[in-house]
């Protein structure tokens, strides 16, 4: 039995430790915001927060995860459903198309607002790099990014 | 390998079938009591006609017969079909169309057979027709693909159902008020009678309306009126896919049922199958089910898709041998070469013949000839294929992301010899499509592998199965030559390339003024599969003609943008759409050094599109880091999802571009995973400004495919102002290694 936390709700998860997070959040959670896109820690989908800091749950072992607070897409709104600013700033600008690598995308973005509220262009870059997305939403994630931050409008 | 032969189908089954009667509405009646249990099941709601329902809280549901893979057709449909109702946007919704043959998409069938040669000559009369609707039963025709469903079922379907819904609610409202029905109005979803002052709201007269006879050919609206159909309202499937809500197949799930995974592997030639397996170490991994020898592939059923992967990859697979086995890409590319040297200058199938391209060529000033060369490229969209199914009861039910459900659930019934109103297709977002998603393979290992195990099953592929099992975009050496005047205007065109598939034309330069042209087929063969790739032949196409005109540009010493242009007299609204992109991007304005732009134009799927790249080559090698692109749909239905979907197609091209060659070893596929099957990624993303021009309201142009072809080329084109170097071969970066 692994003791950890997701999503703010203590949880004991009952897998082989060597299961990646990915499968136990998807599979025995039912938390499907999370998404898998290439198993080997190339595409970002799966990225989620681990005491914080973002990991991609693909290649995490469920083990790693004793003791520690889980984080999904799920989780990030407040604890009251306020959306999280990057979730507001992602409507405004319209950038999901498909969707698919959407919760990856902003798991990654608000553990670099975190650690770096106000970023320049190189820091989205250097935070965003691992993230693929295949629909080509990269301008609009950047606009939202820096909207969030409170740098311009999604317009500018 | 033809895998269009379903358009012969369709088309064999029109001719057979009588005359092609065309305008004339032969569908009889409204379907509305088979398709009420399916789409609106709940005691107060009423369907108004097939594709819209109104509650009694007033909510309007567009019910659309297209698939959501992040082209924004679900809104920009119910989008249109508001506009004809006059509803208020605030009261509307959109639902997925069933896969029920109610929900074949006419206007596809239509485009089916009027690219069959056969006369169609109303096939832009805005009539919702039932002999295509028909003719689409035949084939299973409810696609999302081909750029189609704004610019056709939006247009041809869910304007007329607005139109008529509205004129459904309009009589019901008149028999009630016992006033002529042309003294009501409706607008913001009420009924309107000025002069007794009575005014109700839609959903008061929802119930009365659907049991008026449904107009077949309402009056549209003039785009003058529109109040919705321009305006950017945000997309309706946006807020679920930011808080990680929205379902897509991989995510789904059956109530009351507990689901085992699958991982499945595939012989790594196309057209081998399994001879034999070892999985002596597989069976003893934890969580496995069953272990199956499908001869065509080998599946691990599991109590987790991770244990089932894990021993999939635990097992020693051997296949038998095939004549692929020794190919790799130079070889491939030899056997390309080699059906363009029998074709010669006039070999092949002559798509286009006009004047005399050799005879000219022979007489001119000047004389260019070139090869180019596309690789295989696989769709890699970011959800590996996956399908849940559950065989039981002589009956099949799937979950899955497809953009032809009516195809896939025909593919299930004939793998498990049901009839098809056995098969129940359930469908959840896509995860990007791409055209990998026109295909039932994936659809039918899931419910082959539900049948044999007798429970149901969520089956999903790797990365790497996803890569190397693909239908790729194909292959492809297209051969140039031609000939210019003594003032560098070109007088002979002469191409011919190894591969031809969809659209028809994609080919064409009629658009520029060259008086001799002749275009040709030479067919080779491949063995790997291969499919439709966003845009399809345009992405090979696009980079083959826009390159090769630049040529002709710069071995004239002329501007490239002012020689196309100059070439464009006959084709004015080509010309706009040049001239506009010009305008954005400052063309001609001075560079900093080692910078350079290059431009092309290419017109797919009704839309004519001109894109300008800016490429730095301070590195030693491409950075793209701004596209200008203006584009010419017609008339554009949302502008900032128009906008969206130029931007993706833009960074698909450039992928494409930049990075994407799936090359062969010994038969298989070499690449597998995105370590060495490069994507696109943020810090490379350029800067990308659109524009559009309205230019016929009456007949529109696509938005998803579009915005690709022309990336390439004036990337390719960039390099060349930038360095002297023409790129004849994708992809780009092989070129600086």
């Amino acid at each position: 039995m692994i003791q950890t936390t997701i999503n703010g709700t203590p949880r004991q998860i009952d897998t082989d430790p060597g299961t990646p997070l990915l499968w136990v959040l998807r599979e025995q959670l039912g938390l499907t915001g999370t998404k898998f896109g290439c198993g080997v820690a190339q595409c970002g989908a799966c990225t989620i927060h681990l005491d914080g800091q973002p990991v991609r749950s693909c290649s995490t072992p469920a083990s790693e995860a004793e003791g520690k607070k889980i984080t999904t897409i799920e989780g990030l709104a407040g604890a009251d459903g306020t959306p999280h600013p990057l979730q507001k700033a992602w409507v405004e600008a319209q950038v999901p198309q498909c969707g698919y690598c959407q919760s990856g995308q902003l798991m990654s973005a608000a553990a670099l607002l975190r650690d770096t509220p106000r970023p320049s262009d190189a820091q989205i870059n250097a935070a965003m790099a691992g993230n693929i997305c295949r629909c080509g939403t990269y301008e609009r994630i950047r606009k939202a990014i820096k909207a969030a931050s409170g740098q311009t409008s999604v317009e500018g | 390998m033809n895998k269009w032969s379903r358009r012969g189908f369709i088309g064999a089954g029109l001719l057979t079938g009588g005359a092609l009667v065309v305008g004339v509405a032969i569908r009889p009646g409204n379907p509305i009591e088979k398709l009420k249990g399916d789409v609106a099941p709940g005691a107060d709601e009423q369907l108004i006609n097939a594709w819209v329902k109104i509650g009694p809280d007033h909510r309007i549901t567009a019910i659309v017969p297209h698939c959501e893979m992040g082209q924004g057709a679900h809104t920009a449909l119910a989008q249109m079909l508001a506009e004809e109702l006059d509803a208020d946007w605030a009261d509307v919704s959109v639902m997925q169309a069933p896969a029920n043959g109610a929900y074949v998409v006419p206007d596809a069938a239509r485009a089916f057979v009027a690219a069959w040669s056969v006369d169609a000559p109303n096939w832009l009369e805005p009539t919702y027709n039932g002999l295509f609707t028909q003719i689409s039963k035949l084939g299973d025709v409810m696609i999302t693909g081909g750029s189609s469903s704004v610019r056709s079922t939006g247009q041809h379907t869910m304007r007329i159902a607005g139109a008529a819904a509205r004129q459904m609610l309009i009589a019901a409202a008149a028999e009630t008020w016992q006033v002529p029905a042309a003294d009501i109005t409706t607008e913001n979803g009420k009924l309107v009678h000025k002069a007794s002052g009575k005014s109700a709201r839609f959903g008061d007269f929802a119930e009365a309306a659907s049991k008026q006879a449904m107009p077949q050919t309402p009056p549209l609206k003039d785009a003058a009126a529109y109040k919705l159909i321009g305006k950017s309202v945000a997309r309706l499937d946006i807020p679920a896919k930011v808080n990680g809500t929205a379902q897509f197949g991989i995510d789904a799930q059956i109530p009351g049922q507990k689901l085992v995974y699958a991982a499945v592997k595939a012989p790594p030639v196309p057209g081998a199958k399994v001879a034999s397996m070892n999985a002596d170490a597989a069976r003893s991994m934890i969580g496995i089910t069953k272990i199956l020898n499908m001869k065509d592939f080998v599946a691990v059923v599991a109590d987790s898709y991770w244990h089932a992967q894990q021993a999939l990859n635990a097992i020693d697979i051997s296949y038998t041998s095939t004549d692929g086995d020794a190919l790799d890409s130079a070889g491939l590319g030899a056997r390309f070469k080699k059906a363009l040297d029998k074709a010669g200058d006039t070999g092949g199938k002559a798509l286009a013949d006009e004047g005399d391209a050799p005879a000219a060529f022979k007489a001119a000033a000047k004389q260019l000839k070139a090869d180019y060369q596309v690789p295989f490229v696989a769709h890699a969209a970011m959800e590996p294929l996956n399908c849940t199914a559950w065989v039981r009861d002589g009956q099949c039910d799937i979950w899955t992301s497809t953009q032809v459900p009516l195809m896939a659930r025909s593919a299930v019934a004939k793998a498990l010899d049901l009839d098809h109103d056995r098969v129940t297709v359930h469908q959840l977002y896509l995860g990007g499509g791409f055209g990998r998603r026109l295909e039932t393979d994936y659809t039918v290992q899931a419910a082959r592998i539900a049948k044999d195990i007798g429970q149901p099953v969520k089956m999903i592929w790797s990365r790497e199965e996803d890569i190397r099992q693909d239908f790729y975009r194909p292959a492809d050496i297209s051969r140039f030559s031609a000939g210019l005047d003594a003032k560098g205007k070109p007088i002979s065109w002469n191409n011919a390339f190894t591969q031809l598939n969809d659209p028809a034309g994609a080919w064409d330069v009629a658009h520029y003024d060259i008086p001799n042209r002749l275009i040709r087929h030479a067919e080779a063969d491949m063995h790997l599969r291969f499919g439709s790739l966003r845009s399809v032949d345009h992405s090979q196409q696009g980079f083959f003609i826009e390159s090769f005109i630049d040529e002709l540009a710069h071995e004239a010493g002329q501007d490239p943008f002012a020689y196309r242009r100059d070439l464009l007299g006959a084709s004015p609204r080509h010309k706009a759409v040049l001239e506009q992109v010009a305008r954005m991007a400052n063309w001609g304005e001075k560079l900093p050094p080692q910078t350079a732009r290059g431009i092309a134009l290419v017109k797919s799927f009704g839309t004519i599109v001109a894109e300008i790249a800016e490429v730095d080559m301070r590195d030693g090698k491409p950075r793209v880091t701004k596209v200008w692109c203006c584009a010419d749909a017609g008339y554009v239905v949302n502008p900032d999802g128009f906008a969206a979907q130029m931007e993706g197609g833009i960074i698909y091209g450039l992928t494409t571009a930049l990075y994407s060659g799936i090359t062969l070893t010994q038969g298989g596929v070499t690449q597998s995973n995105f370590h060495d099957y490069q994507m696109l990624r943020m810090p490379d993303a350029p800067e990308i400004k659109t524009s559009f021009i309205n230019a016929d309201s009456k007949t529109l142009g696509g938005a998803g495919e579009p915005g690709l072809p022309p990336i390439a080329p004036a990337v390719t084109n960039a390099i060349f102002a930038a360095t002297g170097k023409r790129i004849r071969a994708l992809p780009i970066l092989q070129h600086f290694a």
